[in-house]
C-alpha cells in the first residue's frame, strides 16, 4: 500500500490506483473528521512547511486544518514579509527551512513548474498546492472525492467543466483525473478561454454553447474567471461574459434534471455563478471544502508514512 | 505447523468467552464490544453471536475499531485502511476490546488510544482468543483469554475463519 510517486506535484504523474488509494483513505479520515476528537496522532514526528508564494484562503487553511488534524509540526510561509522580498531564490529559501529539519514542503506558486523545479533539488516531499496555470492536484482529487460520494462514482459520469479553462490549473489537473478514471469531460466556455488543440490533446468534448453543455452534463465544474492571469482582453466584459456563460438558477430550473453544481472557490458571484445557484440544493460547494480537508490528509499521510524522504532516497 | 485450537475446541473456547463475558456483565446493559479491525473482527462476530443467544439483540452495543491511524510506526511502511464504526457513545460504559491474537501489545496500545479519542470510558477490558505470552513489549494483560501459549519470536500464529478463509482452526507455524 503505496502510492507509486513520492511528490505530489501533479494528477498527471499519478496512476489509476494512486487517485483510486488516495479516495479510499480519505474516506477513512472522513470518518475521523466526525468523531468527537476530529484528530488522529498518526504524523506526529512529521514536520511540514506551507509555503505559500501566491494568496489563498481555502487551500491553505484545508491543507493547515489537515496537518493538524494528522499531528503533524507546521511552519507557515508566505511570501510577502519574508526575505523572498529581499531578493532571495526559491531554492535558497527552501535549503534554509529544509535545514531546520523539515520533512515536507507544501507548496503554491504562481510560476508554472516551481513544485517541479524544487523536487529536483531537495530530498523533502513536495506536496503541490496550485502552481501558476499547470495543475493544482488536490483540488482535483477532492473534487473527485465529492463527485465519488454524490453520485456514487466517476466511471462513465459526464463532467462539464466550463469557464476559464485557458487559465485555469483545477481544470488542467480535473482532466486528468477524471479521464484516469473513465469520466467523459466536456469543456466550455467561451472560444478565447479555449486552448485550440485541447480537444485532440486530452480527448474531452469541447462547447461554446453553455446551455448545451448543462444539458449535457451529469456534474457542472464552474470556474472562476482568473483576471489575474489574463494580460490581454479575451472577453468584452464581465457582465457579457455572465449574460452568455453565467450560471443561475433559471438556467437550471429549465433542463429537465437535476445537475451537480461545484466551483473550486472563490466565487465571483454574479459572473460565472449567480447566487441562487450557488446556494441551491444542487450546489455542493461546501461539501468539496469540508471533504477538501479529508483528502489533504490522506494525501500527507500517504506521502509521509513508509519511510522518511531521506530513506527513500 | 501445529494445531492450537480445532474447530470444535474453537467453537467451545468462543462460548466459554461470552459465557464469562456475561459473568461480570450480566445484563450488557453498560457495556459495549469493540472488536479490533481487520483480523479482530471475526472473533468479535463470533462472541456477539454467542451473547445474542442469551440476551436480546437490542441491548448488544458493538462496534469496530480501525488502528492504523495510531501506530508508532507508520514511517516504517503503510497499513491497509478498514472501517471504524462505532455508533454509540463510551463515556463511562465499560468497553471489552476484542482482538484474535495479543502478541506485542502494541495494536491494543493503539486501540487504547484511539479509543479514548472517542470519550472516556468507564473501564476497559480486554478479550483476546490467544495470549502469546512471554512476547510482550508493552505492559499489557488480557482479562479473558482463550489459550495462552508459548512461543518464539520467529515462530507465528495464525487464525483461520470459515467465512474468510474457509477452514476454522488456529495454528502455529
Amino acid at each position: 500500500m503505496q502510492l507509486s510517486t513520492k511528490h505530489l506535484l501533479g494528477i498527471r504523474d499519478l496512476q489509476q490506483g494512486d487517485i483510486q488509494l488516495i479516495l479510499d483513505t480519505a474516506t477513512q479520515f472522513k470518518e475521523v473528521l466526525q468523531r468527537p476528537i476530529k484528530k488522529v496522532p498518526t504524523l506526529r514526528d512529521v514536520t511540514i512547511v506551507n509555503l505559500f508564494y501566491e494568496n489563498s484562503t481555502r487551500t491553505r487553511i484545508s491543507f493547515e486544518l489537515a496537518e493538524k488534524r494528522l499531528s503533524a509540526d507546521t511552519i507557515n510561509f508566505t511570501a510577502s514579509g519574508s526575505s523572498a522580498a529581499k531578493g532571495e531564490t526559491l531554492l535558497d529559501t527552501v535549503n534554509n527551512i529544509l535545514s531546520m529539519k523539515v520533512d515536507m514542503v507544501v507548496m503554491r506558486h504562481s510560476a508554472s513548474g516551481a513544485p517541479h523545479f524544487l523536487a529536483k533539488h531537495i530530498p523533502a516531499a513536495i506536496v503541490n498546492a496550485g502552481d501558476g496555470i499547470n495543475e493544482h492536484p488536490t483540488q482535483a482529487l477532492l473534487d473527485a472525492f465529492s463527485i465519488r460520494e454524490k453520485l456514487g462514482g466517476l466511471a462513465g459520469k459526464k463532467v462539464a467543466i466550463i469557464g476559464d479553462i485557458m487559465h485555469s490549473r483545477v481544470a488542467l489537473s480535473n482532466i486528468y483525473l477524471l479521464k484516469k478514471m473513465g469520466a467523459e469531460v466536456m469543456l466550455a466556455g467561451p472560444p478565447t478561454l479555449i486552448p485550440v488543440y485541447i480537444r485532440e490533446a486530452f480527448d474531452v468534448r469541447v462547447e461554446y454553447n453553455l446551455k448545451k453543455a448543462l444539458e449535457w452534463c451529469d456534474v457542472a465544474n464552474v470556474l472562476r474567471i482568473q483576471l489575474e492571469r489574463q494580460n490581454q482582453p479575451l472577453f468584452s466584459s464581465l457582465r457579457e461574459y455572465s449574460l452568455a456563460y453565467g450560471v443561475n438558477k433559471s438556467l437550471l430550473d429549465s433542463l429537465d434534471k437535476k445537475i451537480v453544481i461545484m466551483h473550486p472557490g472563490p466565487i465571483n458571484r454574479g459572473v460565472e455563478l449567480d447566487s441562487d445557484a450557488a446556494d441551491s440544493k444542487q450546489s455542493i460547494i461546501l461539501q468539496q471544502v469540508e471533504n477538501g480537508v479529508a483528502v489533504r490528509m490522506a494525501v500527507l499521510y500517504l506521502l509521509a508514512g513508509g519511510g522518511s524522504a531521506a530513506e527513500k532516497n | 505447523m501445529k494445531t492450537i485450537l480445532n474447530e470444535q475446541q474453537l467453537a467451545i473456547t468462543i462460548q466459554r468467552l461470552s459465557h464469562q463475558v456475561l459473568e461480570n456483565h450480566l445484563d450488557l446493559e453498560n457495556t459495549v464490544l469493540i472488536g479490533i479491525q481487520p483480523r479482530g473482527i471475526y472473533f468479535s462476530n463470533r462472541i456477539v453471536q454467542q451473547l445474542k443467544t442469551h440476551v436480546p439483540a437490542g441491548t448488544i452495543h458493538y462496534g469496530k475499531l480501525d488502528i492504523t491511524f495510531y501506530r508508532d510506526d507508520v514511517r516504517k511502511g503503510l497499513h491497509e485502511l478498514n472501517q471504524t464504526d462505532i455508533p454509540f457513545s463510551i463515556e463511562d460504559k465499560n468497553v471489552i476490546l476484542i482482538d484474535d491474537v495479543l502478541y506485542t501489545g502494541r495494536t491494543i496500545r493503539a486501540a487504547l488510544d484511539a479509543l479514548l479519542d472517542f470519550g472516556r470510558p468507564g473501564k476497559v477490558e480486554l478479550c483476546v482468543l490467544i495470549d502469546r505470552r512471554f512476547s510482550r513489549q508493552l505492559p499489557i494483560q488480557a482479562d479473558y483469554t482463550g489459550k495462552t501459549i508459548d512461543s518464539i519470536i520467529t515462530q507465528k500464529v495464525k487464525v483461520f475463519w470459515k467465512e474468510n478463509d474457509g477452514k476454522e482452526e488456529v495454528v502455529l507455524l
